[in-house]
């Protein structure tokens, strides 16, 4: 049921400018109309979708960044995998993985590392719970929660756990003939967790949460 | 569905409005800042090409260490390899592992070399204000958007693999200079792609009224 927009009827409406929407990646111009739940407006032009709100959509945006953050956090500490050959062994945490470039310049990498498979994707959870949480409920909006959803949205292509999970399968192919490989609980809740990220993000409306935002301040 | 049905489109720089391209509200032009979202607002972004051009060459520069410099340095009790990108794929390759060295080429030769035509390709259109298959032209843009994130892939697996292959003199595996370059020509790429403003594609052949 995915349909385009009405385009601006005459020049005469054009003033009413929080009617219109412009599609980000096109500049087409639209009368914003909210579809039903489910459906989709897209661009006519590019097919950019513009506007996809899901019945529900906050409470489980809320519900799953709840359960992102402590899987996020529990994922961390746990052992992740672990590694026997001739008698040795070796267990490694994500942690361990994300700090693993350790001589010189390559500490840099561990600290992009850390930041793509943790600590955005945690920031970015924690930063919706602040926007929506009081929208959801009808409240006024948090304070700076604009400038929160913007960073949200910002930070969103760099948040890398769903391919640190490809990482994963790829690194256990490689070593599957050179020693035995044991799954720990957090190989677990990260996959777990890379499934709940997409479904969350599959949720997130953009321009629905701009315009709550916008509405509940006046 | 829809073939070349070039219906007329109005944008909102004709109409004489600003769109914001974080949150689409639209604002009469000359406004500065979204005062929805309070992002800043470009009707064009003109500098949008020179920041394209200049993480463009930045990628480029560090590829090439990348690619010239080993990946994974593998210590076993026998030998010592170091493993550049195409080296590691080959051996996976020669092992069996047809799926696996396929992976690694595909998103640390082919994504990332086809990213840098790609991008190239679209900034020198936009440049020329082209209006040929501008479909054709946005959907790549879509494509590299999309996928550069993927190449990170390589540098994950060094991270996994020498953290977790420390088996003191049976084996062990360090990550070596290359991650870091491939990891910065990574980041460089992406950056580039986000600074591209898609409107300019849309924009070719348009008669500019200004």
């Amino acid at each position: 049921m995915d349909r385009d927009l009405p385009p601006p009827a005459q020049d005469a409406d054009l003033p009413h400018s929080d009617e219109l929407m412009a599609c980000p990646t096109c500049d087409a111009l639209y009368r914003a109309r909210e579809p039903e739940h489910g459906a989709k407006a897209i661009c006519g032009r590019c097919h950019t979708v513009l506007i996809a709100p899901r019945r529900g959509a906050g409470l489980n945006i809320i519900a799953l960044s709840l359960s992102v953050t402590i899987l996020v956090i529990a994922a961390t500490v746990f052992p992740f995998l672990e590694i026997n050959a001739a008698g040795l062994g070796n267990r490694t945490s994500i942690l361990d993985v994300a700090l693993s470039f350790r001589s010189g310049l390559l500490v840099a990498l561990s600290v992009a590392t850390v930041a793509m498979i943790v600590l955005l994707p945690l920031l970015r959870t924690l930063l919706l719970l602040y926007v929506l949480t009081p929208v959801v409920f009808d409240r006024p909006p948090a304070p700076h929660a604009a400038g929160a959803f913007r960073l949200a949205q910002r930070i969103r292509p760099w948040a890398m756990s769903e391919i640190f999970a490809i990482g994963c399968a790829v690194a256990l192919v490689k070593v599957s003939d050179l020693a035995t490989i044991g799954f720990g609980p957090a190989f677990w809740m990260f996959a777990l967790l890379v499934v709940i990220v997409i479904l969350n993000d599959s949720y997130l409306c953009s321009w629905s949460v701009w315009k709550s935002l916008e509405k509940n301040r006046s | 569905m829809e073939i070349a049905r070039e219906k007329p489109v109005l944008t909102a720089r004709e109409a004489g409005l600003v769109g914001c391209t974080r949150c689409a509200r639209v604002w009469p032009m000359g406004r500065r800042t979204c005062g929805r979202c309070g992002s800043p607002l470009h009707s064009r972004d003109t500098t949008s090409l020179q920041r394209v051009w200049a993480w463009w060459i930045a990628g480029v520069i560090a590829y090439i260490p990348a690619n010239l410099y080993p990946m994974l340095v593998t210590r076993t009790l026998l030998e010592r390899s170091d493993d550049t990108i195409v080296g590691g794929a080959v051996e996976l390759a020669s092992h069996g592992d047809y799926g696996v060295a396929a992976i690694i080429l595909i998103a640390s030769v082919l994504i990332p070399v086809g990213k840098f035509l790609a991008i190239a390709y679209l900034a020198i259109s936009v440049h020329r204000g082209s209006a040929r298959s501008l479909h054709a032209k946005f959907r790549l843009y879509e494509v590299v958007e999309f996928i550069g994130r993927w190449s990170m892939i390589d540098v994950f697996v060094v991270a996994i693999l020498s953290s977790l292959v420390q088996l003191s003199v049976v084996a062990s595996i360090r990550p070596g200079p290359a991650a870091l370059t491939f990891a910065l020509s990574v980041i460089f790429t992406m950056l580039s792609a986000q600074s591209f403003d898609t409107r300019l594609i849309w924009d070719g052949g348009r008669k500019e009224g200004k």
